[in-house]
């Protein structure tokens, strides 16, 4: 089913359940038990808080994990080596998102990040922001840095 | 891998702290069976004998938003009162109503039904008079049929003109329930 604009937002509720135990799971991978639970709380508080400004219902798992990942970094504690923010793996087998994931590849992690939930997820600057802990002009900025540092790459 | 509980619960604890809730429910037992319970900001938004939320919660966030949540706190105050209600302790509800995206004659009507007092009955066509609308009965009807907050917008009081009992989104059982426990049967 490819539809990439006016997929309706799930009530939070459905939103919070169908992604909760993955977010778990990332979490204590990188934080442990005990303090995965904290970080579970501020990333779904960091979703309900942007979740009335998101533009549309795609994309909604790529977009918690980055946030589930900005706050594990946030509680000081480095990703895995070669973590990245973003979640790149394609949901629905489509290889759009895994073509820009290889094109940003290199970009320091906030502006690859804000990069490929811009240009490849379509999320808005806000929603990006609540994934990466920042204000929305901070997005906007990142991913335009992030795009001029592409464009002197490949000239 | 499952969530705790106590992790699940600090969550939804810590949404509504922080007024991040455009809307928050849960299900309330009673003895008419269990009632999804809906509250938001501005007060009772929604009761209904349907408990599987899929459909309410879309529902509920065309109504107030997309931040939908479960939350038990919300709607402790309406939980209270209607265990109290059941319990025949209470005639009268004191909880604020939200009824927004109603369209102005049915908002009309619902003022005009919450003045049925307790342990009585009237009719459609007498309600449809009382809102300047004397013809309008099945108009009425259909108010009642769809009103959202049942029980406390007390629309199991309202029956047909020669005194049957009509109809009842919950079923002629619960209206046969409710009237019963007010003493109007």
């Amino acid at each position: 089913m490819v539809m990439m604009h006016g997929v309706a937002i799930p009530p939070f509720e459905r939103f919070y359940e169908q992604h909760r135990a993955e977010v778990l799971r990332l979490l204590r991978r990188q934080l442990g038990a005990e303090r995965a639970e904290d970080a579970f709380q501020e990333t779904f508080l960091r979703a309900l808080q942007a979740y009335r400004r998101i533009e549309h219902g795609e994309h909604l798992r790529a977009w918690v994990l980055t946030i589930a990942r900005n706050v594990a970094i946030d509680m000081g504690r480095r990703t895995r080596p070669g973590g990245e923010l973003v979640e790149t793996a394609a949901e629905d087998g489509t290889s759009a998102y895994a073509e820009l994931a290889h094109l940003t590849d290199g970009l320091p992690a906030k502006e690859r990040a804000a990069v490929v939930l811009r240009y490849g997820y379509d999320l808005s600057y806000d929603q990006i922001a609540a994934a990466l802990g920042s204000s929305p002009g901070a997005a906007r900025q990142a991913a335009s840095t992030g795009v001029r540092r592409l464009r002197r790459r490949t000239s | 891998m499952t969530l705790s509980p106590d992790v699940d619960r600090r969550f939804r604890e810590a949404a509504v702290t922080l007024g991040l809730v455009d809307m928050g429910f849960d299900v309330v037992e009673s003895p008419v069976g269990e009632l999804f319970v809906a509250v938001s900001d501005r007060g009772l938004a929604a009761i209904s004998y349907d408990t599987v939320p899929d459909l309410q919660l879309e529902r509920l966030a065309r109504i107030a938003g997309p931040c939908v949540l479960r939350s038990p706190r919300t709607v402790d105050v309406a939980r209270r009162e209607l265990d109290e209600y059941f319990e025949g302790k209470r005639r009268a509800f004191d909880l604020t109503l939200d009824l927004r995206a109603l369209p102005p004659f049915t908002v009309t009507v619902l003022h005009e039904l919450a003045r049925v007092p307790y342990g009585e009955t009237t009719t459609y066509g007498a309600l449809a008079s009382r809102v300047g609308r004397p013809r309008a009965a099945r108009a009425v009807g259909t108010v009642m049929n769809r009103n959202r907050i049942p029980i406390v917008l007390p629309c199991h009081r309202v029956v047909g003109a020669g005194g049957d009992l009509v109809g009842y989104g919950g079923g002629l059982e619960r209206k046969t329930a409710l009237l019963t426990l007010e003493g109007a049967l």
